[in-house]
């Protein structure tokens, strides 16, 4: 029983001494650096940036960057209306045009008229306000799995109309409006294309067509898509820049994408992502540089590679790989943040009776 | 029997253990769990309550309420009915590889549920190694993935115990006359029955809050109250309605608690076996044909699986291939978020470490407490201590968020919560795996060390903790598993500097590509080996120091 005993102190001290050397390592830098002010950006869990790029920000401000990953896009922004006016950061990234009115509503960003906004197209910018500064933005939309239709000798859809035609029957994989955002951001796209009632017709058609639902995206690209390794339905919906990563995220060095999307005639939902301060924050000026930071041409060039979106500032340059392989939508469906808001849990529940009976 | 207890523990002992776990969960669970509730309910300072029967008289949630219940009712059964005579056949018999297939029957509990199911897709998916149509019917995935994750669960608990049973009872019952099977219905059985409602419990609560494998495996037309919570309070922000499921939850968990208290009642006491003298060697054709479908059974529903995953790792174009390995040295975007594998496995490994110590003594001190209060006392404070494995992840985590927020318990985003978190689902499994083994000790034996002047505290650590060392190590195992399976959604550990290997594998999955999924694919393996390093690790510190036991 010594022996056990011994273990147990020797184990519990190596735990409890690494935390805690891992805490004082952290307070010395800081003392060493002479109170190294820290701003904390919040956000979510897809969010990516190069060390690089933010480095070249906490030298010039002589401040440290601190993200906070909070869960997929909804939850974060549900946490940081939850913590209200004890915010857990200055600056919250990432919340989109789906959320937007949720955001406005329990106001807790305070405007800010970013000199860098001139350089982002008009039609981005959503919030008359600006709390919400636009960021970034990409298209979801159905991608095909090219080989499978050269393979099979059948053309794919060219619009969503002909989605309900008997040859494309069984051949969609789409997400749940109700727990995934493509899944939402396509279930928008029907009704701007069809509007009311007639999207409703759409889908009671699709379902018909033997159309495959799955929870989140994961379940649909991996498990359900074949020109991604595991399933053997040849559509599902993305978003229009995945071809890029297939590209981007392969070992051989691809010439053509495995996939393709189809964007034409409203096809596609066009997701913008905002940025904005947090009306609680004790640094104003430096959550200010933050933005400005995020909307300059370093942090907007960076976008592309690290979240396979497309930068708001319209002066960033983008990488070759997606200017060859990332799609966007000329005419991406419309429908206003405020309308979207106003209907999203009546479509979601009409579409759940349509759809899922 | 019962009556001698009070007498021989003392009550200061006692209290310091209650004490333990009733302040950890006042602070960590019953504070942001009423923090949010009361956030939910009250609006402009007065309580807003009218919505609720309308809620209830909703055709959806009554399915849902009646779903969650029974595909954890039959979940457990299946689980139990596999489980069980492996159990027999692992606590009875030595035989080669034995350390080896439980390891791998344990394994599946750290899996994240994507992982399960890209496992399963491998094994019986479309493209798999046996295609088979089955393997499409959500209801038959769910229940699989659910036998799946909680087989160790009852193999674990229910072996540990019945290798404390003595040979010669159901020697002495054989002899007698009783057939075999009569011997282990009407001995061994009743004698085992407190190790088989615990787990049969845990297994039940793990099902009843499944969430990942609903919502993952099940698809869009399948949902229980934990799915049904999480897209009220994340996607509807509807928290009137998440903390009102919630309260629905905690209620039914009290109610499978009451039956189980009831059931629990009678136990049976003997003198407790030392491990190695109840092993033999399969001798008869019977007892090698149990040995033989237990290993062919663990190999099909456990290995199967994990092999497959592991196989997807390894091959690249239909060749073997290190290719997604070495693609995990190299941060090719360059990313702030980029997570090192070494470092990935060693902030899981030390997490899970940390989890393990604070479950151990949470779960500990749970567990001698409800065995030295018995009766009411007893039967009030058990249920409680079970709330924390059913409750809502999504409703916590809120509540953490509203109430946690000022010095000195300012934890919403240190890395400190993380332990903290994992404790609170894993305790539960201590107190389960111990409390069947610390009710068995006979009072005579603690009796006659308090005669000979020992102290409770020595009582505890000389006659008690010996014996209940075998059980502890199974639930210190399931609390290492708990933590390092864990994504940790619930609070934000995103910061790269604790990345994890759950949270590496999520980055991988999140992002197109066939390099991301390769990639994901060999986390995964790397996560699967890592843990079976922490049981050897956990496993050799109790035979140092089991002294036979």
């Amino acid at each position: 029983m010594k022996k056990w005993v011994c273990w147990f102190v020797i184990v519990l001290t190596a735990v409890f001494s690494g935390a805690c050397t891992d805490q004082e390592e952290n307070r010395d830098t800081a003392q060493k650096e002479g109170k190294t002010p820290e701003i904390r950006v919040m956000t979510h869990d897809s969010f990516s940036v190069s060390g690089k790029v933010i480095s070249t920000f906490e030298k010039e401000h002589n401040v440290k960057v601190t993200f906070l990953k909070s869960g997929d896009a909804g939850e974060a922004l549900n946490k940081a209306i939850l913590a209200g006016d004890k915010p857990l950061a200055d600056v919250f990234y990432g919340v989109d045009n789906t959320f937007l009115s949720r955001a406005l509503e329990q106001d807790i960003f305070r405007p800010y008229d970013s000199p860098l906004l001139s350089s982002v197209e008009d039609d981005l910018k959503l919030d008359s306000s600006n709390r919400l500064l636009p960021v970034d933005y990409g298209d979801v939309c159905i991608n095909y799995d090219i080989r499978w239709f050269n393979e099979k000798g059948i053309e794919p859809p060219e619009n969503l109309k002909e989605l309900i035609l008997p040859r494309y029957k069984g051949l969609l994989a789409v997400e749940n409006p109700a727990t995934s955002s493509p899944g939402l951001a396509f279930l928008l796209t029907t009704v701007a294309r069809f509007g009311e009632p007639g999207y409703l017709d759409f889908w009671e058609n699709l379902e018909k067509n033997g159309v495959v639902v799955t929870s989140g995206w994961e379940q649909a690209y991996w498990g359900k898509f074949s020109a991604a390794s595991e399933g053997n339905v040849p559509m599902v919906v993305s978003y229009a820049s995945s071809p890029a990563a297939e590209v981007h995220f392969s070992e051989e060095k691809l010439e053509r994408a495995p996939t393709g999307v189809l964007t034409a005639e409203g096809s596609a939902f066009r997701q913008v992502e905002f940025a904005g301060i947090f009306k609680g924050t004790e640094h104003p000026k430096l959550a200010e540089n933050m933005i400005d930071f995020f909307l300059s041409k370093t942090f907007q060039e960076d976008i592309p590679l690290q979240m396979f979106v497309f930068p708001a500032n319209r002066e960033a340059q983008l990488p070759e790989v997606f200017k060859k392989h990332a799609a966007l939508s000329r005419a991406p469906a419309e429908l206003s943040f405020e309308k979207i808001a106003e209907n999203r849990d009546k479509w979601i529940a009409e579409w759940t009776q349509a759809v899922l009976h | 029997m019962d009556s001698g207890r009070s007498s021989l523990t003392s009550p200061g002992f006692l209290v310091v253990a209650g004490l333990v776990p009733l302040v950890f969960l006042a602070v960590f669970y019953f504070y942001p769990l009423s923090g949010i509730f009361v956030k939910s309910f009250s609006h402009d300072r007065t309580f807003q309550l009218g919505f609720i029967p309308e809620f209830f008289a909703s055709a959806r949630i009554a399915s849902i309420i009646w779903f969650t219940i029974w595909q954890a009712a039959l979940s457990t059964v299946l689980t139990l009915a596999l489980a069980l005579p492996c159990a027999h056949v692992m606590a009875r018999y030595e035989f080669f590889g034995k350390r080896l297939l439980m390891t791998v029957a344990t394994i599946p509990f750290v899996l994240p549920t994507v992982v399960v199911a890209a496992a399963f897709r491998a094994v019986g998916g479309a493209n798999g190694f046996v295609p088979l149509p089955v393997f499409e019917h959500p209801l038959f995935l769910i229940l699989l993935a659910h036998v799946f994750y909680n087989f160790s669960v009852v193999l674990r608990i229910v072996s540990t115990h019945l290798s404390y049973i003595r040979h010669e009872i159901s020697e002495a019952a054989y002899m007698l006359g009783a057939s075999g099977p009569k011997t282990f219905l009407r001995v061994t059985l009743p004698m085992l029955k407190p190790s088989i409602f615990a787990s049969c419990l845990l297994v039940f609560i793990f099902c009843f809050s499944s969430f990942g494998v609903i919502l993952i495996l099940g698809g869009p037309r399948y949902s229980t109250i934990e799915v049904e919570i999480f897209r009220q309070a994340v996607h509807m922000f509807n928290l009137p309605a998440a903390s009102l499921l919630s309260i629905v939850q905690i209620l039914l968990t009290l109610a499978v608690m009451y039956g189980y208290t009831v059931f629990q009642k009678k136990t049976i006491r003997y003198a407790p076996e030392s491990e190695s003298l109840s092993l033999k060697r399969p001798r008869t054709p019977g007892e090698r044909l149990m040995t033989t479908g237990t290993v062919l059974l663990i190999f099909v529903l456990c290995f199967l699986p994990l092999a497959a995953l592991a196989a997807r790792s390894f091959v690249f174009k239909g060749e073997l291939s290190l290719v997604f390995y070495r693609a995990l040295f190299e941060n090719v975007s360059g990313s702030l978020f980029y997570i090192p594998p070494v470092k990935a496995a060693l902030n899981s490994f030390f997490f899970s470490l940390a989890t393990l110590f604070m479950a151990v003594l949470v779960g500990l001190c749970a567990a001698i407490f409800i065995n030295g209060t018995r009766g009411r006392t007893a039967g009030l404070i058990d249920p409680v201590f079970m709330l924390p494995l059913s409750t809502s992840a999504a409703t916590l985590g809120f509540g953490i968020i509203i109430t946690l927020d000022t010095p000195p318990l300012d934890l919403r985003s240190s890395p400190f919560i993380v332990p903290v978190a994992h404790t609170l689902v894993a305790f539960p499994f201590v107190v389960r795996a111990v409390l069947p083994a610390l009710r068995t000790i006979p009072e005579n034996l603690k009796a006659s060390a308090a005669l000979m002047g020992a102290s409770a505290f020595k009582v505890f650590r000389y006659v008690e903790l010996p014996v209940i060392a075998r059980a502890l190590t199974a639930g210190a195992l399931f609390a290492f598993c708990i933590s390092i399976g864990e994504f940790g959604a619930t609070v934000f550990t995103a910061r790269p500097e604790y990345a994890t290997l759950p949270m590496a594998i999520y980055r991988f999955f999140g992002q197109p590509g066939a390099l991301n999924y390769g990639q994901a694919m060999a986390v995964s393996t790397i996560l699967m080996a890592v843990t079976a390093a922490g049981f050897i690790i956990i496993e050799n510190v109790r035979s140092v120091s089991g002294e036979g036991f």
